[in-house]
């Protein structure tokens, strides 16, 4: 299912009479259980990629298959509910819900996908403890520090084993310690979880983590190597 | 069943936690909610008390919620026109628990003549122990005494009447009128009584006199112009209204009070598309206030609105939750505009004194004294009414949260 399979895709954005191109022509294919970093400079296509990808935008033409899915064809509840079963998502700016603690948090995916309370819990209070917060379960987003909040984010996409991590730029907003730990954590789980994961990020040291590494640059893809 | 609690669950806890992350303005709306819920309720229950009163003077002045009379007495209401007094089925009816009072009652044309002065004016031979109960005159009686049985001799005119026929209480008058044979009848009564009527147009020409009494005068002993009936509540006569038809004697008509004058049965549809506008013009400009609420509180959260749809919150389930937040803020609202409403209007129920504007309302048949009602259905309504047009008016900020672009609303800073 978490076979990645893009071709030929295109995507332009209009910014005033000018026409950026976000992705021009890019074919991608990602198997099940790969780490890969996207790599490039600001405007190079890796966060559109990522969004067309996970479902957050419609490319203009060309086609994204997840497994057996169309995933460039489904209408907005069929993308919902795809990224909801299938995708956790890893963002820049944590992206928690403020008025949640860590825990609420970290259940809330569960919780729509209908997952008991008790066995939600569980599965959460565990999570957190696998990503250093223990003890920090019913804390505001406010109440933490910014690499305990991309944490809770991190226990959040990965809490209902998806097939798919997607993030984005995860550890541009936190310091060196911070984002070895992420990246070490991002590791593990994608060897002991079989987790894909597709990362964004320009930084060299989430890069050296990958097994696979694309480079891009004005919306096509200029290498993709193992390493 | 459970996914739908386990859904509910998750909308109420964001929602309510949202509704409280800004306490000011959370507060100031439901204030508004409240003084609106409160200001719909509360007039209601004085226009619901003015009106009821104008009811209840009106149903005494015809007077009775029940009459049985002769076919031809609404139309052409002389002596010819009588009925005899109640017997067998009816009378058995009649004397069934449950009626509050019934009696029967003449009424014919007649003229009065004082030393100076006559007039025409409408003579009424009444039960006197009834009287309370049917028209209310003897609580009004402000000098001498009211008729004390049904064989008194003596009158009881209205303050006004006797302003005009310049004469006083313990003089004696004429009334003269015609007996069913058309033959003059008339007899010198003694003014017993004076009373000051709450309706002048209306009750100002009528003069009481002991039904027995004008029987003799009449010539029509054993029969009388009306039965009339008096229950609790006007509203509830139907069944009443029913049991008396069927008992009825041939020769005799039964009507409800509200066929008897239909401006007063209009009265009540009237006042209940009163309400109803009443209550949706303070909705209007309570929703202004919400709705602007629901699009401040929607734009503030772009971007977490963003990040519920990217974590895979369906459009329906987004429009849901900022629905319930419009929900739970106008339930809280209701509740507490509820409470001040009964709060206030309770301790009036026993009585607003108005009479400085007493003529205005004389006029309008309404007393000087206000007792505002607080009626369920009209707690209902205003309820329903808040319930039911405040969740409309969240649905269009609520659409909009649900059609943002995720990765917009993402990057919105």
């Amino acid at each position: 299912m978490s076979a990645i399979h893009c071709h030929q895709l295109c995507k332009t954005f209009r910014q005033g009479d000018e026409v950026i191109t976000g992705l021009d022509q890019v074919d991608i294919d990602i198997d099940a259980g790969e780490f890969v970093c996207l790599s490039g400079p600001s405007g190079s296509g890796k966060t559109t990629l990522l969004n067309a990808i996970g479902g957050l935008d419609t490319p203009d033409s060309g086609e994204i298959r997840m497994g057996d899915m169309r995933i460039d064809q489904l209408d907005r509840g069929a993308l919902a509910d795809m990224r909801l079963r299938h995708i956790g998502f890893v963002f820049q700016a944590y992206n928690l819900i403020p008025v949640l603690s860590a825990q609420e948090n970290v259940e809330f995916v569960m919780q729509v996908q209908g997952v008991p309370a008790v066995e939600r819990a569980r599965k959460a209070r565990a999570i957190l403890e696998e990503v250093g917060l223990d003890g920090m379960e019913d804390r505001r987003p406010a109440q933490l520090s910014g690499g305990q909040q991309q944490r809770v984010a991190v226990a959040r996409a990965i809490v209902s084993q998806p097939d798919l991590v997607l993030a984005d730029e995860p550890t541009a907003n936190l310091d060196s310690v911070s984002s070895e730990h992420l990246m070490g954590l991002f590791s593990e789980l994608n060897r002991h979880h079989r987790i894909t994961f597709v990362i964004a990020t320009h930084d060299k040291r989430v890069m050296s983590y990958a097994r696979r590494l694309i480079k891009m640059r004005d919306g096509k893809i200029i290498s993709d190597a193992p390493q | 069943m459970t996914v739908f609690k386990l859904y509910f669950a998750t909308l109420l806890t964001l929602s309510w936690r949202n509704l409280w992350r800004n306490h000011r303005r959370t507060l100031i709306m439901l204030g508004a909610i409240s003084i609106g819920v409160w200001a719909m309720i509360f007039m209601t229950a004085l226009m619901r008390g003015m009106v009821d009163d104008m009811l209840d003077q009106g149903i005494r002045n015809l007077p009775g919620q029940i009459q049985i009379q002769h076919p031809e007495f609404l139309d052409d209401p002389s002596v010819v026109n009588n009925i005899p007094e109640p017997q067998g089925e009816l009378l058995a009816a009649l004397n069934q628990p449950g009626l509050k009072r019934w009696a029967t009652r003449i009424k014919v044309p007649a003229v009065i003549a004082s030393e100076r002065e006559s007039r025409g004016v409408t003579l009424l031979g009444v039960e006197p122990d009834a009287e309370p109960d049917i028209t209310g005159i003897p609580a009004r009686v402000i000098e001498g005494r009211f008729l004390q049985s049904n064989q008194d001799d003596g009158i009881v005119i209205d303050a006004k009447l006797a302003e005009r026929l310049e004469t006083r209480l313990g003089k004696r008058v004429v009334l003269m009128s015609q007996d069913p044979e058309n033959n003059i009848s008339e007899r010198g009564f003694r003014i017993v009584g004076i009373y000051r009527t709450r309706l002048p147009g209306v009750e100002q020409f009528d003069v009481y006199a002991a039904k027995d009494t004008l029987q003799e005068l009449l010539r029509i002993e054993g029969r009388v112009s009306q039965i009339v009936l008096v229950d609790d509540d006007y509203r509830e006569i139907e069944n009443l209204y029913q049991r008396i038809r069927q008992a009825a004697p041939a020769g005799s008509e039964v009507k409800a009070w509200y066929e008897i004058d239909t401006y007063l049965a209009s009265m009540i549809n009237m006042m209940d598309g009163f309400v109803l506008v009443w209550v949706i013009i303070i909705f209007l400009a309570l929703s202004f206030g919400l709705a602007n609420t629901l699009v401040m509180s929607v734009f503030e959260r772009v971007r977490e609105i963003g990040l519920i749809q990217a974590l895979g919150m369906r459009p329906g389930l987004i429009v849901s939750q900022i629905l319930l937040e419009s929900l739970l803020l106008l339930l809280i609202g209701l509740v507490i505009g509820n409470l001040l409403a009964y709060i206030t209007v309770k301790p009036l129920e026993s009585g607003l004194d108005i009479s400085v504007v007493a003529e205005g309302m004389a006029m309008m048949g309404a007393s000087s004294m206000l007792y505002p009602n607080l009626t369920l259905h009209d707690m209902v309504l205003a309820n329903t009414v808040v319930i039911i047009l405040g969740v409309l008016t969240s649905i269009l900020p609520a659409w909009r949260a649900a059609r943002l672009d995720p990765v917009r609303a993402l990057n919105t800073i």
